[in-house]
């Protein structure tokens, strides 16, 4: 729902890095927990660029799983696909999220020229 | 990072990660970056003749605004509140019960996200609370939620010299204001029994974000089919930390350890 004002913070950021060099797509990592919906930001990200330096530009977007340190017992496990954060081996709740919440712009391709 | 890799082809994917590695939120790199104005030149980072490495962080801006919030919050000795829940399910008139309460003792101003009308922040008035009314429909987009920098423009029409507590009421949403750090001290929402046991399952990234559920008109508990235990359980799944306060907005049962919360944090 707020892939829109996303898109626009991502333009500023690959603005400022790429410095007048043309883009030919920005990769992200996105968390599994993070509610963003990948198509829906590659859809705007075609709105938020159509009429700027970066249109044409595509987002490529590297998922990222959830997973879970365990303050009990140490282990790092994956929640199952439904989706339940405690830890996956003693079951304790106090487990923190070590990824799955990245949203970040790793790197941006340079186009040909 | 080195994960990404390119092949001859010009394909490029990166490998699922199975060791262990610190979720440290600040990025030295990106400092640096800033600190060399805001016009830093990433180019240092180019790892190949096309490939920019950037490492920056879409929520910094907004994190960056939510951090001077909060120390400008803490000059003036004010506690924040961050309160959120579906549409409907009764963060007004919580509110409205909370500014009756602490009239008189607590000072207290509200910033009233709305998308597009003064309806709520009408209701809010009379309980002596300053309050700064954010239309996110006026100027900001019709946004479904309140971000930082918003925030920071409507804590600009209060005096926070003359406040102990500062509460936002977020926009009405289980999605997005989950998202977005406001700068304030502590988070809370508000959920309805109406909405349904599975919804911390459904929206965990709200239930998680918390400090504190309210789970709000019990009074209708009798009249409906929600299953109170099966809600917890599922609530435990997803954040077994949260303090949970069953209430009625509406009778007042359950209110007064709500109140013994905030006032313990603002006193």
């Amino acid at each position: 729902m707020h892939e829109l004002s996303l898109c626009n913070s991502i333009a500023s950021i690959v603005d400022r890095a790429a410095a007048g060099r043309p883009i030919a797509t920005v990769h992200l990592e996105l968390g599994r927990f993070r509610q963003v919906v990948p198509d829906t930001l590659t859809y705007c990200w075609e709105l938020v660029t159509a009429t700027t330096a970066l249109a044409g530009s595509r987002l490529s977007v590297h998922p990222v799983a959830i997973t879970l340190g365990c303050a009990t017992c140490d282990a790092t496990t994956s929640p199952d696909a439904e989706l339940v954060l405690l830890c996956g081996s003693c079951g304790s709740g106090d487990v923190s999220m070590l990824t799955g919440e990245e949203f970040m712009i790793t790197s941006l391709d340079l186009k040909e020229s | 990072m080195g994960r990404f890799h390119r092949h001859d082809d010009g394909t490029v994917h990166d490998h699922d990660h199975d060791h262990d590695h610190d979720h440290e939120h600040d990025d030295p790199e990106h400092e640096r970056a800033e600190a060399t104005g805001e016009h830093g030149d990433h180019s240092a980072y180019r790892t190949g003749p096309e490939r920019v490495e950037v490492l920056e962080r879409i929520f910094d801006e907004n994190d960056k605004a939510a951090a001077q919030n909060r120390s400008q919050l803490d000059a003036a000795s004010v506690v924040g509140v961050n309160l959120m829940s579906s549409p409907g399910a009764g963060k007004t008139t919580l509110l409205q019960r909370t500014l009756g309460h602490l009239e008189g003792h607590t000072r207290v101003g509200v910033v009233e996200g709305d998308i597009e009308t003064s309806i709520d922040a009408d209701r809010l008035s009379g309980y002596g609370a300053q309050i700064a009314l954010l239309n996110t429909g006026d100027g900001f987009g019709g946004e479904c939620h309140l971000d930082a920098p918003m925030v920071a423009k409507a804590m600009q029409d209060l005096d926070l010299a003359a406040l102990d507590l500062m509460l936002v009421e977020n926009v009405g949403n289980l999605v997005c204001p989950a998202e977005f750090d406001v700068g304030a001290h502590h988070s809370v929402m508000v959920f309805a029994i109406t909405e349904g046991e599975e919804k911390p399952l459904k929206y965990p990234v709200m239930f998680r974000s918390v400090e504190v559920v309210l789970v709000n008109k019990m009074d209708l508990l009798p009249h409906l089919d929600f299953d109170l235990q099966l809600f917890t359980d599922n609530l435990a799944r997803i954040n077994p930390k949260a303090t949970v306060i069953h209430l009625s907005a509406r009778t007042g049962e359950g209110m007064a350890e709500w109140f013994e919360w905030l006032e313990a944090r603002s006193a």
